[in-house]
């Protein structure tokens, strides 16, 4: 008895583009959901040639790896789409920019190129800056010594079901601490691991090792995601991309 | 005198509270004026939560028409939720706008629109919240005018104290009046102060000042007389928009990161509404009907998704499906739009077969899941004492129709406590639901079709026939739910199939207060307010306790009690509060409505039948306008290429 839709089904993804955006200012209080519906409508008005699922109510196929955590900028956050006709990754950098509000502003676009594995998987670290309003530089220091002296340092986070207990000091690469402009500035290299650690659980683990507290919400950016290299840098994940594509000469695709 | 904003300051306090995102502006289409680039400065507000407010069309409407005029800038505020004014209380930043953050108290007028009165105490929260003092008398030429508009300003009364001026109607032209009143008192160096600017106000057509009218009251409570005084008129009538192809607003709809109560743009495809239906004030207050015509319809649709990105249009109005060329218009957009996966809605509707023929073109291509029609009334008899008159097999017939044509899920809207009605007029809902979920399983061959009830309590408001009548308690109310549940739930082999979903009687009551209310109703808000009253459309806020303990405190020492107004049936002589305020309806045409209601006489709608004389046209010096225009919409190069 189910009804189908009627017409044609809808046509398949002929290419996959990997977008890299920035959430900046007032917008880093959007949420995750927020900016799923922003992106969206902005590539709708972009025209961008979205490819969508079948059935009764399509969906354009977005997907999003990783997401900022509401209250947190990011210089670094991904989508991978798929559309229904070749695009030029530049014009849709360029269409998709445009078509959204200021604050969310598109970095990068390029197309997936196969055999170079999923986006997610080249994703498992993170650099944060976050920077400490009125809270003396020493003060941090000497916490993030504490801290990184520390073997594992448990703190309480809050998730969906109830709070859990983890450890914030396993996660962390590395944190260097800097001074600037009427504040401190904490550089951190987190791994990826579940549950997350966030920079303000580091926060709370520096509360809870050395006491500090400082005067004002931080403010931290997400500045790098990727995969961790030897040396402790976190890597560009479109590079895979990029590299084969400068192999690939004579293709060229329709604007 | 550039005007800082607070944002500096507000972030710190951002981080701190649930769903930010609602505080800092930076939609999609909002707009930002150099603070020195115009002479005339509005705040609007909408007194509710940023979720409920960002769609409103009113305040989007007048929010694109000041910021085209180039001597004016408009920016938007909401009410902001408790934990964030508890924050900004402590460090001293004031209620802010969230286009420039600009403090509400720098601007020139705040504009405050209220769909309904539990946005009152909401509104005394933003005014403290700002600075400005509660009570216009307390207001000097450096604060802002506080203007109300909405529905609910035909009533002004109850906030008659907080409110420097009301706008009676259409909202668009006014504005502008408005703006030239400020902008010309302002290059003058504001001379008489605030009361000449409100002197001056009180000239402009649609605009209302309360201070200009003194109100006397006799031994029983009622009032006795309005007495306007300087050359404030006599009464004040409503602004009335004709042509609606010439507003073309929103052109740009606001499209808001936070996710809003309506995930979709809207375009009002005609203003007014003539059905006659009794309960309705929207319906009574914005006659005559004036219609967008179809080309003017395809081109705000087109506009307007283009401007937004928005998936699905809803074509608002009081009645839609009453739209002259409703049915070439759903054919020609769904034509237009076609694999493009953009839907099309309609609010809920009459029950009407044609209704269901209307849904099913606007869903064409997707599925057919919910469909809404509003009987409003239970019983046959019931529906023709609010003048919504259908029989109940067409009713039944229409709802099988919809289940037939794949629909799975019908919702009907009814009221409960109307005029005259007794416990068997509700449980015929029951009746009707289980009905309409036995022809729909035949109809359709599936025991997966649902039907889902939703019914709330009735508040007689002003300029309606039923403006005189007894609202009924929150007991009675709450006693025939009791009943109406209990039916539905008997046969369980069916009733499975009906949802029920109501609000109990209490809201309504405060709502009553505040509809009907006098002058002397201020005293209570106010009490409410200053005990932490906020929010009160959100029952996780309300508290009727809190309600009832103001009202009984605030009205002894008149005399007075909840019950006076709001269970009292009112005289056909008694001054009402808002006598001198005009919606165009005669008193007496309002009063004979009324009678007729009571001996159950439909009354026919002007369209189509020679016109009654409800008196709206001539005092407004207005005429209906309507197509069908005979033109129609050609296809547009799909948005999908
Ligand atoms: S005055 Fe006549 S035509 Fe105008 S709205 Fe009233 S009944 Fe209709």
């Amino acid at each position: 008895m189910a009804r189908q839709p009627e017409g044609p089904p809808p046509p398949p993804t002929v290419q996959k583009l990997r977008i890299r955006y920035a959430k900046r200012g007032r917008l880093r209080f959007a949420s995750h959901r927020d900016l799923a519906r922003a992106l969206e409508r902005a590539l709708r008005r972009a025209q961008v040639p979205m490819a969508f699922s079948a059935g009764f109510s399509p969906h354009p196929k977005i997907s999003y790896i990783g997401a900022a955590p509401t209250g947190t900028a990011s210089e670094a956050e991904y989508l991978e789409i798929g559309v229904s006709r070749r695009c030029d990754p530049d014009a849709v950098r360029v269409a998709l920019d445009e078509s959204l509000p200021p604050g969310i502003d598109v970095l990068d676009c390029v197309e997936a190129q196969a055999g170079t594995g999923s986006l997610a998987e080249r994703i498992d670290s993170s650099r944060w800056r976050v920077e400490l309003v009125d809270t003396p530089v020493d003060d941090v220091r000497a916490a993030v010594e504490a801290f990184l002296a520390a073997d594992a340092v448990m703190v309480t986070k809050r998730t969906k079901d109830g709070t859990r207990d983890v450890d914030a000091r396993a996660a962390v690469v590395s944190a260097e601490v800097a001074g600037g402009a009427g504040c401190a500035i904490l550089q951190l290299v987190v791994r990826q691991l579940t549950p997350t650690v966030r920079p303000d659980d580091v926060l709370a683990a520096l509360a809870a090792v050395a006491d500090l507290h400082p005067p004002l919400p931080p403010r931290a950016v997400r500045e790098a995601q990727g995969r961790l290299d030897g040396s402790g840098n976190v890597a560009d994940p479109l590079d895979p991309d990029r590299e084969v594509r400068a192999h690939c000469q004579g293709e060229r695709t329709p604007a | 005198m550039t005007v800082e904003s607070l944002y500096p300051r507000l972030e710190p306090l951002l981080a701190q509270v649930q769903k930010p995102i609602q505080y800092v502006g930076g939609e999609l289409n909002a707009q930002l004026t150099d603070w020195d680039d115009a002479e005339v400065h509005w705040a609007l507000m909408y007194p509710d939560a940023y979720e409920v407010g960002l769609p409103n069309q009113g305040l989007m409407i007048l929010y694109e028409v000041l910021n085209e005029r180039p001597d004016a800038l408009a920016e938007r505020t909401y009410a902001v939720w408790p934990d964030l004014a508890a924050l900004m209380r402590e460090a001293g930043v004031g209620q802010f706008t969230v286009d420039g953050h600009r403090p509400v108290r720098a601007f020139d007028v705040l504009g405050i629109s209220f769909a309904t009165e539990l946005g009152y105490t909401n509104m005394l929260e933003a005014l403290d919240l700002a600075g400005i003092p509660l009570h216009a008398v307390d207001r000097d030429e450096t604060h802002p005018v506080v203007v109300a508009g909405g529905h609910a300003a035909f009533n002004p009364e109850p906030i008659a104290d907080f409110v420097d001026c009301a706008v009676l109607g259409d909202g668009e032209q006014v504005v502008g009046d408005i703006t030239d009143v400020v902008a010309a008192w302002k290059r003058q160096g504001r001379p008489g102060g605030r009361v000449e600017l409100l002197a001056r106000l009180a000239r402009v057509e649609g605009v209302y000042v309360p201070r200009f009218y003194a109100v006397a009251y006799a031994e029983d409570g009622t009032i006795a007389s309005v007495t306007p005084s300087g050359d404030a008129p006599a009464t004040v009538a409503k602004r009335t928009v004709m042509d609606l192809d010439e507003w073309p607003y929103p052109k740009q709809p606001l499209v808001p990161l936070a996710e809003s109560v309506h995930e979709r743009m809207s375009v009002e495809i005609f203003r007014g509404c003539t059905r006659g239906c009794r309960f309705c004030q929207a319906g009574m207050i914005t006659r005559p009907v004036r219609e967008r015509t179809i080309t003017g319809i395809g081109s705000m649709v087109d506009a307007g998704l283009k401007a937004t990105g928005y998936e699905e249009v809803g074509l608002l109005s009081l009645s839609s499906a009453d739209h002259s060329e409703i049915g070439q218009l759903a054919t020609e957009l769904a034509d237009r739009y076609e694999g493009t996966n953009t839907g099309l809605s309609l609010p809920s509707t009459r029950v009407d077969a044609f209704n269901v023929t209307l849904a099913n073109e606007f869903s064409r291509n997707g599925r057919r899941s919910g469909l809404t029609f509003a009987p409003e009334g239970g019983s046959e008899r019931i529906r023709r004492v609010i003048n919504k008159t259908v029989s109940k097999e067409d009713l039944v017939r229409t709802v099988t129709t919809a289940y037939a044509n794949g629909w799975r899920q019908v919702k009907l809207y009814f009221m409960c406590g109307l005029p005259t009605e007794t416990d068997e007029d509700v449980l015929e809902i029951a009746e009707l639901a289980v009905e309409v979920i036995r022809a729909g399983r035949e109809a359709s061959g599936t025991k997966d079709v649902r039907c889902t009830v939703s019914i709330g309590g009735f508040v007689p408001k002003p300029h309606t026939p039923f403006q005189w009548a007894s609202q009924a308690s929150a007991e009675t109310i709450d006693h025939r739910l009791r009943l109406l549940r209990a039916a539905i739930n008997a046969d369980r082999r069916i009733g499975r199939s009906i949802g029920l979903r109501y609000h109990d009687g209490k809201p309504g009551m405060i709502e009553g207060l505040l509809s009907r209310g006098d002058r002397r109703v201020g005293r209570v808000i106010e009490r409410v307010w200053r005990e932490g009253g906020r929010f009160d459309g959100w029952s996780e806020h309300f508290s009727y306790e809190r309600w009832t303990a103001a009202a009984a405190e605030e009205l002894r020492p008149f005399g007075l009690d909840l019950d006076w107004y709001t269970t009292r049936e009112r005289g056909q002589h008694e001054v009402l509060p808002w006598d001198h305020l005009e919606s165009g309806l005669d008193k007496e045409w309002l009063w004979d409505d009324w009678q007729e209601a009571l001996s159950e006489e439909e009354v026919a709608d002007c369209r189509w039948t020679p016109c009654y004389d409800c008196g709206v046209c001539p005092t407004m010096g207005t005429e209906i306008q309507i197509g069908p225009t005979g033109r129609s919409l050609i296809p547009l190069t799909p948005v999908r290429s």
